[in-house]
């Protein structure tokens, strides 16, 4: 146990903390070393948009918005200050919702990106794996073959494209699922099983998006990692030994492959997370990434500071969880 | 040079699929150049007409014409993905050999702050960078930006090679001759890198060109400069689904998915074709 917190433990907090520590800190740089001064952007907005003001009352709104971007005093107190904030979890208000709080907002919107990432990482990490084994143990299979090319001729298109074929075949010409949204305007969100099925209704082109840009890589992934396996000779005792095939195929070849691919989901989180942002504004689907261009088109400076802060803390927090929950899987780090 | 060519295009199917694709790319870059019509001029030409055989992809509402306006684009795409690669395939070779080479802290340092750009979300830190210089973007600034972001993954990939270099006799042979760590890095291990460098870039390329259009569709690169992005963004300003004119999303679609197609698949056939075990399965041992 002593090994384990030693070995495996600490260097996975110490590295969750490393990511988050360079995350902020370039989110803290990029403002300040930018040419445009955001303080002086956004009154210029304010003031084009007509209303008229005093300059008594500009220049108390430039003190406030300094004070609310975190730009007063010396570079070093200006970073503990943005440390501060960010520790008691206070981002400022939304600008083009004020009052309301950043976090509010995102807190909104957050169920919506999370409902339609997970299960479509999940979908797409299994099927991937399964099928990517099973077309390294059955080689000569045809449905398996197409299904590979698929991945691969989808897997390089950026999600944005993806999402835009998607909408427009099934939406627009083969108009099958809705245009937009995650659930018919007019009505609210609620727990019965008709508003759960139209979500799911909903959901099925946003999360095919996520899930025909993801599953080529692992299935090549699982395919070459497999390639290997096939050949060992505990896989050639055990058809020998006349074991099922399925059961070959489970215990003995995705089972030793499935560890390496674990890591790699970890490590692609990020970019899934990315592609999710951009799919959701090609549907119009309420969650962050909507939230992201609504904020670009009104100027909404601190929310999209807080959209960048609240998706580095999330994917790192959703690693490192991953990460804990690996000895689980491998009984090497648990035996340590 | 010549000869690899020539074994590609015989023995893989996907090197010769990215090779048609690829050559179609180079063609429509050419053509841009003697382009009749210039690219930032609107309505030189009737707005809103379908693809026909004067106008090949048809014509925008804002009357320029597809086919030509989307030459530039692909040149500008590319050059994009090119400067990108370049910027950030220096900083990956220089991370990469460093770390591996040095070892000790220095590696632990550089590999935690590599490790954390590859597990961080890209897309929002480059919407605030975006954000905050939007009235300034170019393609050039843009590509010294991804060029920041783009090198990752790849000095991870550089550093295990030289850790395995670093173990080999040739190494220990050229320490124990005296020859200083630089020298070592730059005439002894970086030609062994060298091809690993070459797929990557078209790797970058890749992911460069995609990033800019993300970025230009939430209007966040430099919107005047036809490129891939920008073409499928000013389709949305003008909503060209809504009104019709399909062409204008279908054109720039289409581009995009033989570019990035063709890139993918010459990744895929020099990644194995650099690796002497899985050439030998491809081209049968020769």
């Amino acid at each position: 146990m002593r090994r384990f917190v030693l070995r495996y433990l600490i260097p996975r907090i110490t590295q969750y903390l490393t990511i988050i520590f360079v995350g902020v800190t370039v989110t803290f740089v990029i403002p300040r070393l930018s040419p445009t001064d955001p303080v002086e952007a956004q009154i210029s907005t304010i003031t084009a948009r007509g209303s008229t003001l005093d300059p008594q009352s500009i220049e108390s709104m430039r003190v406030a918005l300094t004070e609310l971007y975190g730009l007063s005093g010396s570079p070093v107190e200006q970073y503990f200050a943005f440390w501060g904030r960010l520790l008691r979890g206070d981002l400022g208000p939304s600008l083009s919702n004020f009052p309301t709080p950043v976090s509010e907002l995102i807190g909104q919107a957050l169920p919506y990106t999370l409902g339609l990432l997970v299960p479509a990482l999940i979908i797409s990490w299994t099927m991937g794996n399964l099928l990517g084994a099973m077309s390294s143990y059955y080689p000569k299979n045809r449905p398996l073959n197409a299904i590979e090319v698929l991945g691969q001729v989808v897997r390089p298109i950026p999600y944005y494209i993806v999402a835009l074929v998607l909408l427009v075949v099934f939406g627009y010409f083969v108009p099958i699922f809705p245009f937009s949204g995650a659930y018919p305007i007019g009505t609210h969100p609620n727990w019965s099983i008709e508003f759960i099925l139209t979500y799911i209704y909903h959901a099925v082109l946003p999360a095919a998006t996520l899930v025909l840009v993801g599953f080529g890589g692992w299935f090549v992934g699982m395919k070459s990692l497999t390639s290997n396996i096939i050949s060992e000779d505990y896989v050639e005792f055990a058809e020998t030994a006349g074991l099922k095939k399925n059961k070959i195929l489970f215990s003995y070849i995705i089972r030793t492959a499935l560890l390496p691919q674990l890591t790699g989901l970890a490590m692609t989180l990020g970019t899934v997370f990315s592609g999710a942002l951009i799919m959701e504004v090609v549907f119009g689907y309420p969650g962050l990434g909507s939230l992201t261009i609504r904020a670009i088109y009104s100027n909404d400076y601190s929310m999209i500071m807080g959209i960048t802060i609240y998706s580095i803390i999330g994917v790192a927090t959703a690693v490192f969880l991953m990460d804990l929950l690996y000895p689980l899987f491998d009984p090497r780090v648990r035996y340590q | 040079m010549l000869k690899v060519l020539r074994d590609l295009l015989k023995y893989d199917d996907r090197f010769r699929i990215a090779f048609v694709f690829l050559t179609a790319v180079v063609v429509m870059i050419l053509l841009s150049f003697v382009s009749p019509y210039d690219p930032c001029k609107s309505f030189v030409v009737p707005w809103d007409l379908p693809p026909s055989r004067e106008h090949l992809f048809g014509t925008t509402s804002r009357g320029q014409d597809l086919f030509w306006w989307l030459t530039y684009a692909v040149r500008n795409s590319l050059f994009l993905g090119v400067m990108t690669a370049i910027i950030s395939r220096v900083i990956a070779v220089l991370v990469g050999l460093t770390a591996g080479y040095r070892g000790g802290w220095l590696d632990r340092v550089l590999m935690s702050i590599n490790d954390s750009f590859v597990i961080l979300p890209l897309l929002p830190i480059l919407i605030l960078l975006g954000f905050l210089l939007r009235s300034r973007m170019n393609l050039f600034y843009l590509a010294v930006i991804l060029g920041l972001f783009g090198w990752p993954f790849d000095a991870r990939l550089i550093r295990s090679q030289v850790l395995s270099l670093k173990e080999r006799s040739f190494t220990r042979t050229a320490v124990y001759s005296g020859t200083s760590g630089f020298w070592i890095t730059i005439n002894e291990h970086l030609p062994f890198v060298l091809p690993i460098v070459f797929a990557t870039t078209i790797n970058n390329i890749l992911w460069s060109i995609g990033m800019e259009v993300t970025l230009s569709i939430l209007g966040l690169s430099d919107l005047t400069t036809p490129t891939i992005g920008t073409a499928l963004f000013w389709a949305n300003q003008h909503g060209a689904l809504v009104a019709g004119v399909w062409w204008w999303i279908a054109a720039p679609t289409l581009v995009a998915i033989i570019l990035f197609l063709g890139l993918y698949l010459l990744f895929m056939s020099i990644n194995e074709y650099i690796d002497p075990r899985t050439r030998l399965r491809l081209i049968g041992g020769e």
